[in-house]
């Protein structure tokens, strides 16, 4: 038994794995003992899908490796990985909304006990691991978190020796999230290894044992996080040293820009969210956060906001002036600039050069058009202007904006819409699979706009970096928007409960609310 | 098992050579058809494509035929950029004849030199009124535009089909199902004498670079490729679709009204049932093997008009049934479509590949 100890659980010799067009991944190596919790880091793109899909037998690695306790295998399909005893926890679900818990887990399984039986072994991994779940609920009347119980819940009864997590947090609040780690740390003191895939640095830290990084489908270095700060992580992932942005300071904020009131909008199809009298403000000068667990109505906000989603005209003001009944091009024209959180298709034409993608949105306030024609140069000159001011990479404006790298797409988007000083920016998932050196790039041009007076509000998933830039920080839960609380009376737990839609009052937290919600005349 | 895996990067080289490509395959296989038919299949291509235009007369008449099928297909191009689907040029076609020819049998024949234009207008406001029934009911009633313009197209034939066996027949015709011939102020000047090449082409000329510049250097052309490309974009852009629509289908349904006007005021001179060969539906062919791109469809034009004059020929010289111009175009279009299939993906062999891309 003392021998097993020292066989790696899994390992992966110089694999390697190529799509048409990109070398996934280039001679990777990977050490996973047993009992070990094992951070797979990298930034989008950097190759871990495709190595954990290796794995889990949903590719095929070109060449390579792969060694099971010892005794190299063939992984042709998940049954058979499976088999060998790895299971694995999707970013997406694959569940069937309108079926119970305990037909979705059995629908799962090669071939299933009885129900009862089922039934049995569920309620007794539960109870085993802490994870509370009645077998008969209906899985749509669950929440993310519970949804995803449920995929641990199937991969448990299994009994896998290797689970592999991929970014669970990312749908969780950080309640939820503290109580997944307390299960992993269980399955890990049972012998069980774990491959945890994630790009944030402080839970990989609070978490993992040992850590192996990627960059562009390379091995990077493997270290131990917890001796580890999260910027030397960082560094590694990325490959350079990172300017970090300086924590927002309060400002003198002006007069309100933006305003909503009571905005309702009823749901337009049955996976849409209805908006519940959504209103809020925001300043001149300030930079005012929206977290929220995804599907909780945030694209319904988002198009009533840049007017792809019309309503009564005094439901939505700039600058006093109810623009609701406005369409995007007259929003934009009085001041409202607007950055989608869908890079392609939505804030850009993929097939069409970055000029032309220039155009798309800086028609209504840039000198783009004479008598109906476009002045090719004035467009062109302001797409080299935002490609120099926000370092795009990019072989020139004439690049078809699909070519860019995500980072560089989403620099050249935000880049396009800050360039042009709006009175009101509103910005979904600002720095979403953006590179480090890229998220600061766009973090410092949201603050250095909001210092010029332009009213900013990011809406967004990512908690940190709404601590990071935000004023006032609320959160969107089930189409209902939280108060807006001052940046520096919450702290990041705080808004993670406003993200679960409990008021800070009732959770025992007495906080003042921003009382200028809805009262303009106090601010100014 | 077969099938089609998505290419990462299509060949931009091969997305322009691939009306080509068709034109060659569609050539190899009219050939092998023609020897199946068991008839001299060189003598009989030879017949199609070459001795219809090996004198000028020959290449006057493929302009002629050319004329309508480029106006109509600069149309359609430009709606189709636009993902809207206008299938009913040859009814707009045969609306635009009915208007100008009405004021050309009406006007008193002593008649001045404001009768053409004013026919022009009339063709085009034609065109239009039958291409805004679609418009409307797409933007109103969410009515898909293929079916109802194409069904349009049928109700404008039989109208045209009612006017001339009836009220606007011509009382000295010997009861032939026509109108009066029109007078000469009624019909378009000719550009070379002896042939019956007319003011159309010019005009046509005109209207193909302004369409070009349309979508190259203006805001509207812009919305057109944005609105084609990605609709989601265009309403970020805010851009609004309806109006898009309207402007696509009252372009594309004005210069087939155009085109009605010219073929009754040029190369036929009167109302007559049949006023077209088909030019509205062949002009869809055009628009697509002319990638869309004015230039392009200039050429198919050509192309496609050779067609008609190479199945006519075939009748005189070989005997064969004119349906072979059908056959071509619609080999042509087949082969073009299958080629782009092939040129933005690839054919595999064997069980798919699990989860590929993302999951």
């Amino acid at each position: 038994m003392t021998t097993q100890d020292f066989t790696p659980r899994l390992q992966l010799q110089q694999v390697v794995k190529a799509f048409p067009g990109c070398l996934a991944n280039d001679r990777v190596d990977l050490r996973v003992m047993p009992g070990e919790i094992h951070a797979l880091l990298g930034e989008n793109g950097a190759g871990k899908s495709t190595l954990v899909k290796m794995i889990f037998g949903l590719l095929r690695p070109d060449a390579g490796t792969l060694s099971w306790e010892g005794e190299t295998v063939r992984v042709e399909s998940p049954a058979r990985a499976r088999q060998l005893g790895i299971g694995m926890v999707f970013q997406h679900f694959s569940l069937f909304e309108a079926l119970t818990v305990k037909e979705n887990i059995a629908l799962g399984m090669g071939n299933p006990p009885p129900m009862k039986e089922l039934e049995r072994q569920i309620l007794a991994v539960e109870e085993r691991y802490g994870l509370p779940l009645d077998p008969n609920r209906a899985v749509h009347s669950l929440s993310v978190g519970e949804k995803q119980r449920i995929e641990i819940v199937r991969c448990l009864l299994q009994n896998p020796r290797l689970l592999i997590m991929d970014e669970p947090t990312s749908v969780l609040t950080p309640q939820e999230a503290d109580k997944l780690f307390v299960t992993l740390r269980q399955l890990r003191s049972e012998g069980c290894s774990i491959l945890y895939i994630s790009h944030k640095l402080d839970e990989v830290r609070q978490l993992c044992d040992a850590a192996t990084i990627l960059r562009g489908g390379r091995n990077v270095g493997t270290c131990v996080p917890a001796e580890e700060t999260a910027a030397s992580m960082a560094a590694l992932m990325v490959g350079e040293t990172i300017e970090v942005v300086e924590s927002g300071v309060a400002v003198e904020r002006g007069a309100v820009r933006l305003a909503l009131r009571q905005v309702s909008r009823p749901a337009a199809s049955a996976l849409a969210v209805a908006l519940d009298e959504i209103s809020l403000e925001v300043h001149s000068g300030e930079i005012v956060g929206i977290a929220g667990v995804a599907g909780n109505g945030q694209a319904e906000l988002l198009e009533a906001l840049s007017g792809e989603w019309l309503c009564a005209a005094d439901k939505v003001s700039l600058d006093g002036q109810g623009v609701g009944h406005l369409g995007p091009h007259k929003r934009r024209q009085r001041g409202l600039c607007f950055v989608p959180e869908e890079r392609l298709g939505h804030g850009s034409v993929p097939e069409m050069s970055l000029h032309d993608n220039a155009l798309l949105s800086g028609y209504s306030r840039q000198p783009f058009l004479r008598r109906g024609f476009v002045r090719q140069g004035a467009v062109k000159d302001f797409a080299r202007e935002v490609i120099d001011r926000f370092d795009v990479r990019c072989s020139g404006f004439g690049a078809a904006a699909g070519s860019l790298s995500g980072g560089n797409l989403q620099k050249f988007i935000v880049g396009r819409e800050v360039h042009q000083t709006p009175e009101v920016l509103v910005i979904a998932q600002p720095t979403w699979g953006v590179d480090a050196g890229a998220a600061a790039i766009i973090h410092r041009s949201l603050q250095a706009l909001a210092a010029q007076g332009t009213a900013v509000l990011v809406v967004s998933q990512d908690l940190d970096e709404l601590m990071l830039i935000s004023h006032r920080i609320g959160a969107i839960c089930g189409g209902r928007l939280s108060p807006l609380y001052q940046r520096n009376d919450l702290t990041i737990e705080e808004v993670g409960l406003l993200m679960t839609g409990t008021a800070l009052e009732t959770a025992g937290v007495m906080y003042a609310a921003d009382h200028s919600r809805g009262d303009a005349h106090v601010a100014s | 098992m077969l099938r089609l895996e998505p290419r990462p990067q299509a060949s931009k080289a091969m997305v322009y050579l691939s009306p080509l490509l068709a034109l060659l395959l569609t050539l190899v296989s009219g050939f092998l058809i023609f020897m199946l038919l068991g008839v001299n299949a060189g003598e009989a291509l030879y017949a199609f494509f070459i001795q219809p235009v090996s004198d000028s007369y020959g290449v006057s008449e493929l302009l002629v035929k050319a004329v309508p099928l480029v106006l109509i297909g600069v149309g359609l191009a430009v709606g189709f950029r636009a993902n809207v689907w206008n299938i009913g040029a040859e009814g707009q076609l045969a609306m635009g004849a009915v208007f100008a020819g009405g004021l050309a049998i009406w006007v008193p024949t002593d008649s001045g030199g404001w009768v053409l234009p004013l026919m022009m207008v009339l063709g085009v406001l034609g065109g239009m009124f039958w291409a805004a029934i679609p418009a409307l009911l797409r933007t109103r009633y969410n009515a898909n535009e293929i079916l109802t313009s194409l069904m349009l197209s049928y109700v404008a034939l039989l109208f045209l089909s009612y006017l001339v066996h009836g009220p606007w027949r011509d009382p000295d015709g010997f009861n032939f199902p026509e109108s009066k011939l029109f007078d000469d102020f009624a019909t378009l000047p000719l550009l070379l004498e002896g042939t019956r090449l007319h003011l159309g082409l010019l005009l046509t000329l005109v209207i193909v670079a302004g369409v070009w510049v349309m979508l190259a250097r203006t805001l509207v052309g812009f919305q057109v490729r944005v609105v084609g490309a990605s609709p989601r974009a265009a309403q970020f852009a805010g851009f609004r679709e309806r109006a898009l629509v309207w402007f696509a289908l009252l372009l594309s349904g004005a210069l087939a009204g155009l085109a009605g006007m010219i073929e009754v005021s040029g190369p036929i001179g009167q109302l007559v049932p049949q006023v077209s060969p088909g030019y509205g539906f062949t002009a869809i062919i055009v628009a697509f093997v002319g990638r869309l791109h004015p230039l392009g469809v200039t050429i198919a034009g050509v192309l496609l008009a050779l067609s008609y004059l190479g199945g006519e020929n075939l009748q005189i010289v070989m005997g064969l049934p004119q349906a072979v111009t059908g056959v071509f175009q619609g080999m042509l279009l087949f082969y073009l479509l299958a080629c782009d299939v092939l040129i933005q993906y690839r054919v595999r062999v064997g069980r798919p590949r699990v989860a590929g891309g993302e999951l």
